[in-house]
């Protein structure tokens, strides 16, 4: 069995245990925060987080749960956050929407569409200027590409050459409303190869397969600082916001294909086909919930933060 | 006379004004889905079809240029934004070409557009998703500025809204949506430029915004329990144009001013009300103008950090009190934040 395909797992598994016990325990009214559920899309942070390690400086969108599980690995401050809690990273501040670990490689997250994206630009100028190892990655949606600064950025970045990964997770979907609805063009990566910029896209939902994908990306950054936009299709679970499912709002149908191909089940095939004991894999499976539940109860328990706090860090320093 | 919610009167708005004028319509991310701009979209499509209420790009400035070519072309574009927040990417559009096409035409060109932005509040809508900024808009000449607090103002104030030749900037707060109250039936409109006194009092006047004249109206009834105080509570409405006369005479009458402000306080409207009551009221006043807005940090997630962030009654009870030189009631029993509970998320 390949080290690579059980940590991918883990992260698979991570993000979804963790979005389950979200929704076990949502309608207790106590993680007063919009969640934007991850669900299905996991596969994209598994793999790139996975593959950037600790050279991954992520900056991520309102859709940041698995972001976050996958590259920080801290279940107990994502909790404490869901609680608005001092066990979170920002003591409460930033809830789901804004999630931030800058210590632990999750920049920031803006629950502004795209507004991001030029952000990243700037911080992989700053790398490569200052020559260090780090690669900065930016997730964002469908939706995020049809705003100007979206395409600005693409522009700044090929013209600058600023070694940025561009992680467009597309969903087809802002909220409720389909591309077909929103843009006048066929087909964005095209569009994209115009740009002095290395494209990669891909229909696979197997996240080992993507880790691939951005080793690519990670090799073209690492010998021609060139910039990398990756295409990525994905399917959300859920609703845009909440815990729920909502195919009888009509908007669109659910499209058993994207079950069938989801990617814990692939990567949970892979281990068993590398000759992993199933017995091993629950026994995993039953570890990460464990650690999962116990951190949702740990935030519970813990204190919020004192009121004073409010004014603690409006300026820097 | 028939009851209706803020949100239902937006609609009823809307509706009728799409009916009477073939050249007024909808648009805006999220305009005719099924969640319908949280009711106030629904049924156009349907009444009145695709090309009256619109789905748009992620484009917010561009869509803003465009509701101004379309103005200038003699339609009457409504452009809708789920949040103040997304406005700002607007800024450009509203600020550098909107607000001073007719003068920059010499008086020949109009833009008849209005922008409704909802303000979130509460439930951990945080710092990106939770801003007022008023005085921003009412800052540019050019510029007509409406925050409406009744389901009737809604109504009328959003009719005289899309009959105006200008741009206005309608600011809906989100909790309003919940509000009730008998609404006058068909064609209404309310004049912009002209406040209201929510009720009237002697002691003392409180000039509030939005979401504030509730807190405001909370405030009073603790304040006549508690001391046999009256206060007067006045909604500009309209912050741009202003109705100075409503709020110089109840000045001039109690005297005291206190300006509870939905938004920071620092170089926002309640400075402008100060400086006007400074300037034209000043032998009225017994005690300077107090001013009372959001703590000056960002937004927090956390409800006990938003909660120490807003502004509530008991706030402005405890100005009152200092201003007037009263005694501390107890205020322990009030149930404040009621209004909260309505509101489940996560929108
Ligand atoms: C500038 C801006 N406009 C509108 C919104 C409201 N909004 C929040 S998420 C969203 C859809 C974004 O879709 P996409 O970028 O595809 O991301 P997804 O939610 O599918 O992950 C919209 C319109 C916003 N947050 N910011
Ligand atoms: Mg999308």
């Amino acid at each position: 069995m390949s080290s690579l395909s059980l940590d991918l797992y883990k992260k698979l598994f991570l993000s979804r245990a963790a979005e389950e016990c979200i929704m076990k325990y949502y309608h207790e009214d106590d993680m007063k925060t919009p969640m934007h559920m991850s669900m299905g899309q996991e596969f994209i942070p598994a793999a790139v987080c996975q593959a950037l390690g600790e050279r991954g400086q992520i900056f991520t969108s309102y859709r940041s749960h698995a972001p976050y599980l996958c590259r920080t690995d801290d279940v107990e401050g994502f909790f404490g956050e869901m609680y608005g809690k001092i066990s979170g990273p920002m003591r409460g501040k930033g809830g789901s929407m804004h999630l931030s670990n800058p210590d632990l490689g999750h920049m920031c997250a803006s629950a502004i569409v795209s507004s991001l994206i030029p952000v990243v630009v700037g911080a992989a100028w700053a790398n490569k200027m200052k020559n260090t190892d780090k690669i900065a990655a930016v997730f964002f949606g469908d939706g995020a590409v049809d705003e100007g600064c979206f395409w600005e950025s693409m522009n700044i970045s090929a013209l600058m050459q600023t070694p940025a990964l561009f992680i467009c997770e597309d969903n087809g979907l802002a909220v409720h409303t389909s591309k077909r609805q929103r843009q006048g063009y066929k087909n964005l990566p095209d569009i994209i190869r115009h740009f002095d910029v290395h494209v990669i896209t891909s229909k696979s939902t197997d996240a080992e397969e993507i880790h691939g994908l951005v080793k690519e990306a990670m090799d073209v950054i690492d010998k021609t600082q060139k910039p990398v936009f990756m295409h990525l299709e994905c399917y959300r679970y859920l609703e845009h916001v909440g815990v729920y499912e909502d195919f009888d709002a009509g908007y669109r149908e659910k499209e058993e294909s994207w079950y069938d191909s989801g990617a814990l089940r692939v990567q949970r095939q892979r281990l068993l086909d590398q000759g992993m004991d199933e017995k091993d894999i629950v026994q995993l499976e039953q570890e990460i919930e464990t650690r999962v539940e116990n951190a949702l109860m740990a935030a519970k328990a813990e204190k919020f933060p004192e009121d004073d706090e409010l004014y603690e860090g409006v300026f820097y320093g | 006379m028939v009851k209706m919610t803020f949100q239902d009167a937006l609609l009823d708005a809307t509706t009728l004004e799409m009916a009477r004028d073939d050249s007024v319509f909808v648009y805006g991310i999220g305009a005719p889905d099924h969640k319908n701009i949280f009711g106030t979209t629904t049924g156009l499509v349907e009444k009145f079809g695709e090309n009256r209420c619109l789905e748009t790009p992620l484009a917010e400035d561009s869509m803003t240029g465009f509701g101004l070519g379309a103005a200038m072309n003699g339609m009457r574009p409504i452009h809708v934004h789920i949040r103040m927040d997304f406005v700002l990417l607007a800024m450009n559009q509203i600020v550098n070409m909107l607000s001073c096409a007719s003068y920059g035409s010499c008086g020949k060109l109009k833009a008849p557009m209005v922008i409704r932005a909802i303000i979130g509040r509460g439930w951990g809508q945080g710092y990106q998703h939770s801003k007022t900024l008023h005085s921003y808009f009412s800052h540019i000449p050019g510029l007509k500025v409406v925050l409406p607090t009744t389901p009737s103002d809604a109504k009328g104030l959003l009719t005289s809204a899309i009959r105006d030749d200008n741009p206005v900037i309608f600011i809906e707060h989100r909790w309003l949506y919940f509000a009730e109250e008998d609404v006058p039936e068909g064609d209404f409109s309310i004049p912009l430029g002209k406040g209201k006194v929510l009720r009237e009092g002697n002691d003392l006047s409180i000039i509030a915004t939005s979401w504030m004249n509730i807190e405001a109206m909370e405030a009073a009834k603790m304040l006549k329990e508690y001391h046999g105080v009256e206060v007067e509570i006045i909604d500009p409405r309209t912050i741009a144009p202003l109705d100075e006369e409503i709020i110089l005479s109840s000045v001039r009458k109690t005297g005291h001013c206190i300006v509870a402000d939905n938004d920071w306080s620092f170089s926002g409207f309640g400075a402008e009300l100060s400086a006007l009551v400074a300037e034209k009221a000043f032998d009225s006043l017994k005690k300077p103008v107090t001013r009372i807005g959001f703590e000056h940090t960002p937004c927090p997630t956390v409800r006990k950090l938003e909660n120490a962030f807003y502004p509530n009654a008991k706030t402005i009870v405890r100005a009152v009190e200092e201003k007037l030189g009263l005694p501390k009631s107890d205020l322990s029993s009030q149930d404040l934040f009621s209004h909260e509970r309505k509101f489940k998320g996560p929108f």
